[in-house]
């Protein structure tokens, strides 16, 4: 029964200096749709709550460098309703869009999803297909990493004391290129994913795949890139034997467990189904088919 | 069939008027378990066990009582102890002595989430903070969960000292078989050796939760004088009264039970779990005492019905006649006897014209929560097993499966298994009824497939009891004992206003407490439509009466000359067209001068229930790379005898398929290793959710039950019965691969397509 402290600082400075200065269990707080769960369940009792939703950069998205800066704590709700980005980054928005009810998709945030560091996040996958930047800012200032560095293992991140994910940044745009996410759930909604592949792919002028990246989920201790999959798609057309390959590729590399949600084996085989269906609608985006 | 009443005549009955309690429902005034509070009231919560199975050495409650705002704990050793011994019919037989160790532990803890103690402090904080408190000495024991397992002689003893009951000799040693039963007709064994074929196959389910919306809470109150209150989301809050005064030592008449509003019960709530503890805290700290359970409570420590392990064999003849068939049904009842495995011996094949046919029975603990009654409870366990087998059979001899069942289909004066004989028509026109739906012969797509089943249930009659108040506007009250769960106050109200011959928003129906109304059974077996709905007529009709001694007083007549017609008093005779008819409103206005209140009163011990009977068939398409299966359609046809209510019945038809479909493929309850339960949430534990699941196709069947005024049979059970079966023969259909093991989840489905 201790007593719990609430703050909401208008800048992400006031936010660092907050969660650096903490003496006790400090949490951020952005859509609550996680923390408030596991504060309920007694996992976690904080002492200090730092809500973020009062900070501009972390609530907007912005353009910037001909791409997208997305702000840590915008709900996937606002994602989907941002049209200029959700065209852009068609599967980075329904991956977001996955995420519970509507009620939920109007808290949720990609920064927490992510900081969260479930395995089976779903916007997850589709943010380090996406080869998203994460801009983190902490007590010595500001520094940039890659999406899929943040999260190490089942909610465990890489971030210091103090520091907080501000935004994202999202790289232009190149023509012919088209991204996706796509999960299995035993369910149609309402539920958590037992495997997903977040793809993104850009096509040459002739239809040959020059770039992609494939990211699964719920697969190991944390989202994993697997270049040997994406390896299986560029300098293809991307037709049904490269999207086979690439499925090997992507079950190769799974190192899943056993769990409530899904067995071993059943994860190893629907996440390579999972990645060549996620590619092939990726593949329809770029080519401007869907 | 005379004694029913011909459907020209119905005004009322086989409409589907709004109900009479949307309106605060819909605008969140109706009074929940959880919403009734009271001056000065305690939170109460209670302490459960983290171990799937452990003795009880010492529970110290020194410290958490020390903190400050703790007004009581309460332990086991506060509430009487009971004599062990089982009472009532074998079917729902109860022991005290079990009941009272299920709402708080003794001797051992024999499920995770068994309670062992109780807290009532002033705030929800302090009483949380207070549970942590108490201190509990635990001797681990090894645990068993599964059914087989713990029927195995090595398997670790829930009660060290439980001898199976229904075997002569008694067994010599103890086991963790609490009972084996049997029914037989005929000579099965001998005559499987004269069958053209025989099908035997095995299979599994898993126990699942009632799922309802609404947690378990109460509110109690008692004073210094004995007397107690209760406020409590039940489906029976007389049931409430008997278990609660029994479990306490209390006398009947002590104890007032009201029945909230309630979210959802589905047999769940047909037994008690907060309110003796609510009211034994009141009673210790002279305090209101409120218990709410957390969701996880809920699913560790209440419901669910049993999984089972069972076997069944099956000898027809080349020409679709089944001649001999066998049963083995073992259930699992959870940490305290008592599963549906007598429902599941007999229902079985009771929809079947079977000359000899056994079925055997064992309950069986094992450290689980203990099982509850749950929507025909016991009969979709065994009907997965039989109508899968059936479906084997159909293939085997190359028959339609729906021509198989309507071969063999039991008609009035066939013996079932149990002894009697089905005394009422439905089953083959139902089944008629589904042949006839065109989509029954539609075309089929890749990886798609049709399955059908049949479902059986008893139906309920029993104790009700009704009191209608005429109002001097010509209003009425309608009190019953019935806790409304599936729209009983509309169909009440219903059938009172087609007897009375007064328009449906002229009767106000109402659930009345304890010391308010006769002794009534609890909400369920499907029941009340009939039972209550019986006494509502029969309080009605003397009604009637009196309104027609009241009129022949103001006419100045015998009461033989007067005659009640189209809801009002006609001189009749030599008298008649004497005077102008007098309707029900004009009479209800004179109450005062004609005699004073007009009330009626009536109770029933209801009999002459007629069986519920579900058939259904669904397509399925089973995604060959991941498992998945979608339920693309889904047709579900049920005798309800008379659709008093016809939207409501639909609406039942369509809840018990939905749970039905989610009983098929995704719900159970996992395990760890240490017997804790992984999945205490709507989260894993997957129940279907809207999407999951197509526009249900009711259809209603009406063959009328001749021993209710309206005909009604009863509706809200059978439903649920063949979901299990018709799935898994719809995936075979579309796979040719047979899945025995429930639920038919995506992993299960996989690993049979590619095995």
């Amino acid at each position: 029964m201790s007593d719990m402290r609430y703050e909401a600082p208008k800048t992400v400075e006031a936010a660092v200096a907050l969660l650096a200065g903490a003496s006790g269990v400090a949490r951020v707080l952005a859509g609550g749709t996680d923390l408030l769960i596991q504060m309920r369940g007694g996992r976690v009792e904080p002492a200090l709550l730092v809500d973020i939703k009062g900070i501009t950069e972390m609530t907007s998205i912005t353009e910037e460098k001909g791409g997208f800066r997305l702000g840590a704590a915008v709900t996937a709700m606002e994602m989907h309703e941002h049209k200029a980005f959700s065209k852009a980054w068609p599967g980075l928005t329904e991956a977001a869009m996955l995420i519970g009810s509507y009620q939920i998709k109007g808290r949720a945030t990609v920064g927490g999803n992510l900081c969260n560091a479930s395995p089976a996040a779903d916007s997850v996958p589709a943010l380090i297909a996406a080869g998203a930047t994460v801009s983190i800012v902490g007590p010595n200032g500001r520094r940039e990493v890659k999406a899929e560095d943040i999260a190490t293992a089942p909610g465990k991140n890489s971030l210091a004391k103090g520091e907080i994910v501000a935004s994202f940044l999202l790289p232009p745009r190149a023509a012919r290129s088209g991204d996706a996410y796509l999960r299995f759930i035993p369910r149609t909604e309402m539920d958590i994913a037992v495997v997903g592949a977040g793809i993104n792919l850009t096509l040459d002028d002739k239809g040959v795949c020059k770039q992609a990246r494939v990211c699964v989920g719920a697969v190991a201790e944390r989202a994993l890139v697997v270049q040997a999959a994406a390896d299986a798609l560029i300098g293809t057309t991307v037709d049904d034997a490269a999207l086979e390959r690439m499925g090997a590729a992507v079950s190769a590399a799974c190192r899943p467990i056993d769990d409530k949600r899904g067995t071993k084996v059943y994860r190893i085989k629907v996440s390579g189904v999972m990645a060549k269906r996620a590619a092939a609608i990726a593949l329809n985006r770029a080519r401007g088919t869907n | 069939m005379s004694a029913v009443i011909t459907e020209k005549k119905l005004k009322v009955v086989g409409t589907s008027p709004d109900r009479p309690d949307g309106v605060p429902k819909l605008t969140g005034t109706a009074q929940y378990g959880a919403d009734n509070s009271l001056p000065g009231m305690l939170w109460g919560k209670i302490l459960r066990s983290p171990h799937a199975h452990a003795r009880i050495r010492k529970i110290d409650a020194s410290k958490a009582l020390k903190l400050p705002g703790v007004k009581a704990v309460i332990t086991g050793a506060d509430l009487p102890d009971q004599k062990f011994e089982y009472l009532g019919a074998e079917r729902v037989a109860v022991n005290f002595w079990h009941m009272t160790r299920n709402i708080l532990a003794r001797e051992k803890v024999l499920y995770e989430g068994h309670a062992l103690a109780a807290v009532a402090a002033t705030t929800p904080a302090i009483a949380a903070e207070a549970l942590k408190l108490i201190e509990v000495d635990y001797e681990v024991l090894p645990h068993v969960i599964d059914v087989d397992e713990a029927m195995k002689p090595d398997a670790p003893l829930l009660f060290e000292d439980m001898i199976t009951r229904g075997i002569e000799p008694p067994p010599a040693k103890p086991s963790n078989i609490s009972k084996r039963l049997g029914f037989k007709l005929g000579d099965p064994n001998a005559v499987f050796a004269t069958a053209d074929e025989v099908v035997e196959m095995s299979f599994k389910t898993a126990a699942v939760h009632q799922g309802y919306i609404e947690p378990h809470a109460c509110l109690a109150r008692a004073d210094a004088d004995g007397q107690a209150e209760v406020w409590s989301s039940s489906q029976g809050h007389f049931v409430v009264r008997t278990f609660t005064t029994k479990l306490l030592g209390m006398k009947t008449g002590d104890l007032r039970c009201h029945a909230s509003e309630i979210g959802g019960a589905f047999g769940g709530k047909t037994v008690v779990y907060v309110e003796p503890v609510a009211v034994m805290l009141s009673k210790k700290t002279g305090h209101p005492v409120k218990i709410m359970m957390t969701r996880e409570d809920v699913f560790k420590a209440t419901g669910p019905t049993s999984g089972a392990s069972m076997t069944i064999k099956i000898g027809v003849m080349r020409d679709g006649k089944i001649v001999a068939a066998h049963g083995l049904f073992k259930y699992q009842a959870g940490a305290f006897p008592g599963s549906p495995v007598m429902n599941g011996c007999m229902c079985g094949f009771a929809p079947y014209d079977i000359a000899n046919v056994e079925t055997v029975g064992y309950d069986v603990v094992c450290n689980r929560p203990k099982s509850v009654a749950y929507r025909a409870p016991g009969s979709p366990i065994s009907a997965f097993a039989v109508e899968s087998t059936l479906d084997m059979v159909a293939k085997k001899i190359g028959m339609d499966p729906l021509q198989l069942r309507l071969k063999n289909i039991a008609k009035i004066g066939t013996p079932t298994v149990f002894g009697t004989k089905l005394a009422h028509a439905g089953f083959a026109e139902t089944l008629q009824a589904l042949q006839k739906h065109p989509a029954y012969n539609a075309p089929l797509g890749k990886n798609q497939g049709r399955g059908m089943a049949l479902g059986y249930w008893f139906n309920g009659g029993g104790e009700s009891s009704a009191t209608v108040n005429v109002n001097e506007d010509g209003t009425v009250v309608v009190a019953t004992g019935s806790p409304d769960i599936g729209g009983s106050r509309a169909s009440t109200a219903q059938m009172a206003a087609e007897t009375l011959g007064i328009p449906y928003d002229a009767v106000r129906p109402i659930i009345a407490d304890t010391n308010s109304v006769g002794y009534t059974q609890a909400t369920g077996g499907s029941r009340v439509t009939f039972a209550t709905g019986m006494t509502v007529i029969n309080a009605c009709n003397k009604v009637i009466e009196e309104m027609c001694v009241r009129a022949a007083k103001l006419w100045k007549l015998d009461r033989a000359d007067v005659i009640w017609e189209d809801g009002s008093a006609r001189p009749a005779g030599k008298h008649a067209g004497a005077f102008e008819p007098m309707p029900f409103k004009a009479i209800a206005a004179k109450r005062t001068a004609t005699g004073g209140p007009i009330v009626a009163s009536a109770s029933v011990n209801a009999e002459g229930q007629a069986p519920g009977f579900s058939a259904q068939f669904c397509d399925v398409e089973v995604d060959p790379e991941t498992g998945y299966v979608k339920i693309l359609r889904y047709v579900a046809a049920q005798d309800v005898g008379r659709a008093i209510h016809p939207k409501y019945c639909e609406g039942q038809i369509t809840g018990g398929v939905v749970q039905g479909i989610g009983w098929a493929l995704n719900e159970e309850y996992i395990y760890d290793k240490n017997g804790r339960l992984e999945n205490a949430g709507f989260l894993d534990y997957r129940m279907p959710v809207a999407s999951d699941v197509p526009m249900i196709e009711a259809m209603i069947v009406e063959v009328p039950n001749p021993n209710h005024p309206y005909g009604v049979k009863g509706v809200a059970e059978a439903n649920i019965v063949p979901p299990m079966a018709a799935i898994a023969n719809a995936i075979h259909a579309a796979t040719g691969k047979r899945l025995t093991d429930l639920p038919m989840s995506p992993p299960k489905v996989l690993a049979a397509l590619d095995a």
